[in-house]
């Protein structure tokens, strides 16, 4: 990683991702255009760039995105929270770690997609049945984790606050909690990710409003250009969310070595 | 004097760990040891590596339960986790997500301690243990020393009447070694607490205490001696090393210690 430090390597990286990046627009509307490939098919990239700007300029996007978003921190907030608290008590008590453990093996191994239909039935169309769709799928990462995390902390660490005379609940507070958040956030990133694609998924399978119904409104018109768009804002707003992930992540963090 | 009961009273004890496997045996660290701390008194136990002295600090800290014989503290027997001990482990066991202050004040806010108090009192530790200015730094900002002095504010602050150490400064380099040893002779010379300081290093032992006690190899480990260190104090933990009584106690101890070290030798090539 020595070389990144010289200005001139830096300089040739970013040159030659533009140039890479460029190419491939260029070269996907130079095919579109001359119909070499398809429009129809494939899209054009100046009307998926014209689609963008239309849906921001008319606001049109916004209550879509939105709700895709308040779907998204939703289920994230609910799956962590309740990941968090599993994790603590299974990790701390060995029997019902036992207990538990085939119901939990099994579930996890279950594509938690399946479920989008079902929970279209019990939750109906609006936002819950995308909320609890996410929930099932960033429950067990950030489950496995702390669970992880609380039976690997230092038993020197733990020796040690005990003997400075906490109690049970001091612990918890003190050793076993901090410990584990760092175990969470090394989750969160792929459970943000996750949580987005149980928000967008749901949609598919049956809403009324979000960024996944317009793309499947557009797919059933066959508006490439729409689904295009559709997918390029997602994937922008995931990059985003990723972002702040870290942004939080520093600042809660400072203690770990980096 | 002679009527207060000891600090730390080891009657006849033997620890044994049952084997982790069908067909292993169990393994017992420490058969029949009896010894006494005074209160005030610097006691070091020193052997060869395996020979069980951690075992004896686990004990005395309540961490660990004699399967055989009994651990009291002032007189009293001990009953789960001992209260009145603070113990600086071999291994880092200052929490790595708080910062200086706060780890040096975590016995303090257990306690309950009002805030402001706690941390005036914490800032006054990090100048004793001289760690001025390193108030918000993180451990793993830390270098191996400082986070010593850290451990040792934390175990300091509570005031524990017996101070248990378990090789504190073998992960240390020589020099750093010699200043932290200095400097806990002079924080123990100035309430003169028990203590039980258990190393493999005889010459740290000898500088440091009033009271050395050989174990011998283990498994079964015993005390095989106990020589009394009439240094005088204050000392020099470097100077008093040239000294001929220095030299004597170190003589006549190492004839003791010597057959107990090479016997641990021995059982550690075999089993290797």
């Amino acid at each position: 990683m020595a070389m990144t430090a010289s200005h001139g390597f830096t300089f040739r990286v970013t040159a030659l991702r533009l140039v890479l990046f460029g190419g491939f627009l260029l070269s996907w509307h130079v095919l579109t255009a001359t119909d070499i490939l398809p429009a129809f098919v494939f899209g054009q990239p100046l009307l998926v760039f014209g689609q963008i700007v239309d849906w921001f300029w008319s606001g049109k996007i916004f209550l879509h995105l939105g709700v895709t978003i308040l779907e998204t921190l939703l289920s994230f907030a609910i799956g962590t929270i309740l990941g968090l608290v599993a994790g603590l008590w299974l990790g701390l008590s060995p029997f019902a770690a036992q207990v538990a453990d085939p119901f939990l093996k099994g579930m996890n191994s279950m594509p938690r997609v399946v479920l989008g239909p079902i929970f279209a039935v019990w939750f109906g169309l609006g936002i819950w049945s995308k909320v609890w769709l996410g929930v099932t799928i960033v429950f067990f990462l950030v489950f496995f984790n702390v669970f992880q995390g609380v039976r690997e902390v230092s038993p020197t660490v733990l020796a040690n606050v005990r003997l400075l005379g906490a109690n049970r609940r001091q612990l918890l507070r003190m050793v076993y909690i901090p410990s584990a958040m760092s175990w969470v956030f090394a989750s969160l990133h792929n459970a943000v990710g996750l949580a987005f694609v149980g928000a967008v998924v749901g949609e598919y399978l049956g809403s009324s409003r979000g960024v996944g119904y317009l793309i499947l409104q557009a797919e059933g018109m066959f508006n490439m250009n729409a689904v295009f768009a559709g997918i390029i804002v997602l994937t922008g707003c995931a990059f985003v969310l990723d972002q702040i992930v870290t942004v939080i992540e520093r600042r809660l963090l400072v203690w770990q070595q980096r | 004097m002679n009527t207060a009961p000891p600090a730390v009273s080891l009657d006849r004890v033997t620890v044994t760990f049952p084997s982790r496997s069908a067909g292993h045996a169990a393994y017992t660290a420490i058969a029949d040891v009896s010894l006494a701390v005074a209160d005030g008194e610097f006691l070091s136990v020193v052997g060869p590596t395996g020979c069980g002295k951690s075992t004896i600090l686990n004990m005395i800290a309540g961490l660990l339960t004699p399967s055989a014989g009994s651990v009291s503290v002032f007189g009293e027997p001990l009953r789960g986790l001992n209260r009145q001990v603070g113990y600086l482990f071999q291994a880092d066991a200052v929490m790595p997500w708080r910062d200086v202050l706060r780890n040096v004040v975590t016995g303090l806010e257990i306690r309950g301690m009002a805030e402001a108090e706690r941390t005036r009192l914490g800032r006054d530790w990090l100048a004793r243990v001289g760690l001025i200015g390193k108030d918000h730094l993180y451990p793993h900002q830390l270098s191996g020393g400082m986070r010593r002095r850290v451990a040792l504010a934390q175990m300091l602050i509570v005031n524990p009447r017996v101070l248990l150490m378990d090789e504190p400064f073998s992960a240390l380099d020589v020099q750093t070694r010699l200043m932290m040893e200095n400097e806990l002779l002079d924080l123990w010379n100035a309430d003169r607490k028990s203590v039980v300081f258990i190393t493999h290093d005889l010459e740290e032992a000898i500088s440091l205490s009033d009271r050395v006690i050989v174990l011998s190899a283990g498994p079964a480990s015993r005390p095989i001696g106990e020589f009394i260190i009439d240094l005088p104090r204050p000392r020099d933990v470097a100077e008093i090393r040239l000294t001929p009584r220095f030299v004597d106690l170190h003589t006549s101890i190492w004839s003791c210690l010597r057959p107990a070290v090479l016997e641990g030798y021995r059982q550690s090539r075999e089993t290797a």
